[in-house]
């Protein structure tokens, strides 16, 4: 740390070490780059899981009726434009993973741990930049071999995204299960060696390098949750990697930890002894705590903005901690939820549903705090302000249903069906997504310099707002009349024929929304040249790094870091000209720091 | 070539769109500057919250109406089945209940607050006593539904022996299943998938040697007699399968190298469903789709669609590969006379064999 000071006594006129091109902006070691690298890199994966979404939900809305796009994009899986079944579930598989793991873990976690962890508590760089950009390009390397495995001959992964085996480990089940699956579990080894090196370094970074004055309860609840998020990465993420790597073996070197007496296609394999449930224990057992891995650097983001935006302090900042705490402890012992029915004793079911069900007491304390601090705030409806408000209101409706799906009595009838996924897409795959698009809207003049277009943040934020509402909550009903996910048509039910015109609702929506993105990406990409140049503090923030200059520089501030000496959330304190103090502002004679 | 075409129509589209948008920010960048929300934006986004409110009530009634006989609610044909239902109402009554007040606060908090140039936020930072009323009140509303949930759970799960219920293997495989009856002994034969020998058609893989596998019974239907307890054993020979029964309330994963189990008890006769106005109003329902459907194949040439028929369904719920969609059964609950009838023309295990 001195030595990195040191360097930077000399750079105060902005003179950086040499920096060539390659190290300025490929290889970088710079934190603000990494992130802003890791949030391409998932963009781009966004886009190609989005574009999968609208594909396979076209197929359930027109069943095997043509269509030039499969035609087009699908090649031989589209025979006739006509989507065959087996890369309907290939892109269903693929979908759930890009969008879980490449979106929604790396590319929000990825982006903003690495670009607010230092800019926030108030350091120079992470804790390893060197680990840092070996994180970075590992997740770069999963996600080509991820991009690379669609296009293998037998057809990509096409086992669901919870690959459970047998199906997942033997490739005469189905043909994805072949070189696609092999490229798959590669892609997923690498990823989680990419994702428990940056969780290492972004924990070490703040138990470590906070600037003078940064107590842990002065932390801001974003960087809160990015800490406990990679506490609970580097709990749980090992356990898949083991089960990845066992199932690997069983593919491969014919061991039997998940396989036993398996009859297929005419003949009796040798496999014996092995559990298909030992795999769903070991994958839920990341499964689960990775839908906190998703959400929390959401809710942390959240967090910030909703203050920020209000004018007003968290409500309850101890609370939104202890929650925050809580929900990381409960995720790691309530996996068995989605095990119900898969065969484990019932006696486990009962306590799976004691310890799920507790988990929406936090979830509760969280989303009231939300709406207290919007009470008799003065809100600011900025986009990020928006996307936050639009989260709040997805975690509910997304969250309450998991009431029913966490009641083993009840999961018995809706396990699997599309009620399963209508509630984890709106209480983490939405909510997480606001979660992302707040924090780029909110944090893109730190990172570009320039201000996103605040009309376009609007119309992005109101048509995909109504478009997930529109896509989720009817799903929810589909679910309820017990139709089945993963099914390629739903034709060979009658049962189900009047469900037919929900489902094309739904693609509406679903076409809809995602072409509106498009708006977004426009913004995105266009203000990162055109946008109107950024103030430093446009926000008029408290958290430190509206204090660094809005060109980067190497050290992130140019002469010494500041200290603090108040909690984040000093918005319209009584006694101050302003309705903000920033956390470098020394208190004024006489002034309490809230024993908040 | 129609795919090329496809993909240059594809980017053109994606042109315009961009372009459009283009248009649409480069006619803003003149009246405005500030990229920051102003007043106004903040009275504009405001109203539109409480319009989004109104959005969401408005799609939750529509899908009530319109989608909401919810089957699963009703209409269920197993003696457990009422308590899971109950049960479920009454989550359903209290995720709408939270869901219509926190809704509304937010957005009304949103749209009440919006900001003003010179408007001071309250500097309200904490209070426990709120903390404590909104972490108590979920406590007190979750322990009565775990009590409540648990105490179902323990119901179903839990197999009475002393009912002496009916033994059933589902057997499943890619892509169908099959039933195996008990027989007269009402235990079923020792089994194995090493043991499968297609040429001898022991298609599941029974123990010839054993004696309680000489009377098993084999179909492709699922026949149960109404009012009489059933266990069911699951068996797979090759992935991971999920007998789901929704009229039933029912669903057990099969799982390759182990046996699962659950049972129930059917209440309502095939028959007796079909009769039910619920049920005579959605197949009525469902055949009226039906011929419009038949119509636009006719026009095509193709054949017509069936007449529907309700059928009480075994469905494969746990993805199993390139067929799963269409992998079910027929469940036929009838009286015991018509159950006994049906089981004494299946042949038993030891007459099926090829030798």
């Amino acid at each position: 740390m001195s030595a990195h000071e040191d360097n930077h006594a000399h750079d105060d006129h902005g003179h950086h070490h040499k920096e060539t091109f390659i190290t300025k902006y490929i290889f970088s070691i710079d934190h603000k780059m990494i992130a802003k690298q890791y949030l391409i890199t998932g963009t781009i994966m966004g886009i190609i899981g989005i574009m999968m979404s609208i594909m396979f939900r076209m197929q359930i809305a027109w069943p095997e009726e043509p269509n030039v796009l499969f035609e087009a994009l699908l090649g031989k899986w589209a025979p006739d434009g006509v989507m065959d079944a087996d890369i309907y579930l290939a892109l269903v598989t693929i979908h759930g993973t890009i969008m879980v793991f490449f979106v929604l873990t790396a590319g929000l976690s990825g982006t903003f741990s690495n670009l607010l962890i230092p800019l926030q508590i108030g350091a120079r760089d992470m804790a390893s930049g060197f680990l840092n950009m070996v994180s970075y390009w590992l997740f770069f390397l999963s996600s080509v071999i991820m991009v690379i495995s669609l296009f293998v001959e037998a057809g990509p992964a096409a086992a669901g995204w919870t690959i459970y085996p047998p199906l997942s480990a033997l490739p005469m089940a189905q043909g994805g299960s072949g070189a696609g699956m092999t490229l798959w579990l590669v892609s997923m080894a690498i990823f989680i060696a990419s994702s428990l090196l940056g969780s290492l370094n972004y924990v070490v970074t703040v138990l470590n390098l906070r600037t003078k004055g940064m107590s842990m309860t002065r932390l801001p609840l974003t960087i809160w949750a990015f800490f406990i998020t990679a506490v609970i990465g580097i709990i749980s993420f090992p356990v898949l990697l083991s089960a990845a790597l066992l199932l690997i073996m069983d593919r491969s070197f014919g061991t039997s930890f998940f396989l036993s007496d398996i009859f297929i296609q005419g003949e009796v394999l040798h496999y014996q002894g092995g559990s298909p449930v030992l795999f769903e224990h070991l994958f839920w057992f990341l499964g689960h705590p990775e839908v906190y891995i998703v959400l929390l650097p959401a809710l942390g983001i959240t967090s910030e903005i909703i203050a920020t935006n209000s004018r007003k302090p968290i409500f309850g900042y101890r609370a939104m901690i202890a929650s925050i705490l809580a929900i990381a402890f409960l995720s790691t012992i309530v996996w068995g939820h989605h095990m119900f029915v898969s065969g484990m004793n019932p006696f486990l079911g009962s306590v799976f549903t004691f310890t799920t069900l507790l988990i929406a007491i936090p979830s509760a304390v969280k989303a009231f705090n939300y709406i207290t601090t919007l009470w008799k705030g003065n809100l600011q409806m900025n986009p990020a302000m928006l996307f936050s408000i639009g989260l709040v209101s997805t975690f509910i409706t997304g969250g309450l249903t998991g009431i029913i799906l966490g009641d083993s009595a009840l999961d018995i009838n809706v396990h699997d069906t599309y009620f399963v996924v209508a509630h984890f897409h709106l209480v983490m795959g939405i909510s997480a997504l606001y979660g992302m698009f707040a924090g780029i809207y909110h944090w893109y003049p730190k990172m570009f310099g320039r201000m996103l277009n605040k009309k376009l943040g609007y119309l992005h934020f109101w048509v995909t707002a109504i478009c997930a509402y529109g896509v989720f909550f009817p799903m929810h009903f589909i679910g309820m009349a017990g139709l089945p996910r993963r099914y390629y048509t739903n034709s060979n039910f009658p049962l189900f024929d009047d469900l037919a015109d929900v489902n094309v609702v739904i693609t509406i929506f679903a076409i809809v929304g995602g072409a509106f993105q498009l708006v977004f990406l426009y913004n995105f990409f266009s203000s990162i040249f055109y946008g109107k140049k950024a103030e430093q503090n446009p926000w008029k923030s408290n958290t430190l790094e509206w204090t660094t200059p809005v060109k980067h520089v190497h050290g992130n501030w140019p002469g010494e870091i500041p200290h603090v000496h108040r909690w984040a959330y000093d918005y319209s304190k009584p006694g101050h000209d302003v309705d903000f103090v920033p956390q470098n502002v020394p208190l004024k004679d006489g002034e309490e720091e809230l024993q908040h | 070539m129609t795919a090329l075409l496809t993909i240059v129509i594809l980017v053109f589209i994606l042109i315009a769109i961009w372009q459009m948008v283009k248009i649409f920010d480069l006619a803003q960048a003149k009246t405005e500057n500030s990229q920051v929300a102003t007043d106004k934006d903040n009275t504009l986004n405001g109203y539109l919250m409480m319009g989004f409110l109104a959005f969401i009530y408005v799609i939750t009634i529509v899908c009530v109406v319109k989608w909401g006989d919810l089957p699963l609610l009703s209409n269920s044909a197993s003696a457990h089945g009422p308590t899971i239902d109950n049960l479920m109402t009454i989550s359903l009554v209290i995720i709408f209940l939270v869901q219509i007040i926190t809704q509304f606060l937010l957005h009304y908090f949103a749209f009440k607050y919006k900001g003003e140039k010179g408007k001071t936020a309250l500097f309200f930072a904490d209070n426990n006593k709120l903390e404590a009323i909104w972490t108590i009140i979920p406590v007190i509303v979750l322990a009565g539904l775990i009590i409540y949930g648990l105490n179902t759970w323990i119901n179903i799960m839990g197999v009475d022996e002393s009912d002496d219920p009916m033994v059933v293997e589902l057997y499943a495989q890619q892509f169908n299943w099959k039933a195996r009856y008990a027989g007269a002994d009402n235990t079923l034969g020792k089994a194995n998938v090493r043991l499968i020998d297609i040429d001898r058609a022991n298609i599941l893989g029974l123990d010839e040697a054993d004696p309680n596998a000489q009377d098993d019974i084999i179909t492709t239907e699922l026949h149960l007699p109404v009012g009489k307890p059933v266990l069911f054993k699951m068996r797979s020979q090759d992935v991971l399968h999920s007998a789901y029964m929704p009229h039933f309330r029912a669903q057990m994963n099969c799982v390759p190298g182990m046996i699962t189990q659950f049972g129930f008890t059917p209440t309502v006769t095939t028959e007796e469903m079909r009769q039910t106005p619920d049920m005579i109003e959605k197949v009525q329902h469902i055949n009226e789709i039906r011929v419009e459907k038949s119509e636009a194949l006719i026009a095509k040439g193709e054949d017509a669609l069936e007449r529907y028929e309700f059928d009480y369904l075994l469905l494969c719920n746990k993805i199993c590969g390139k067929s799963h969609y269409n992998m079910q059964m027929k469940i036929v609950v009838e009286t015991q006379e018509e159950y006994d009838a049906w089981i004494k023309e299946q042949k038993e295990f030891k007459n099926s064999l090829i030798n």
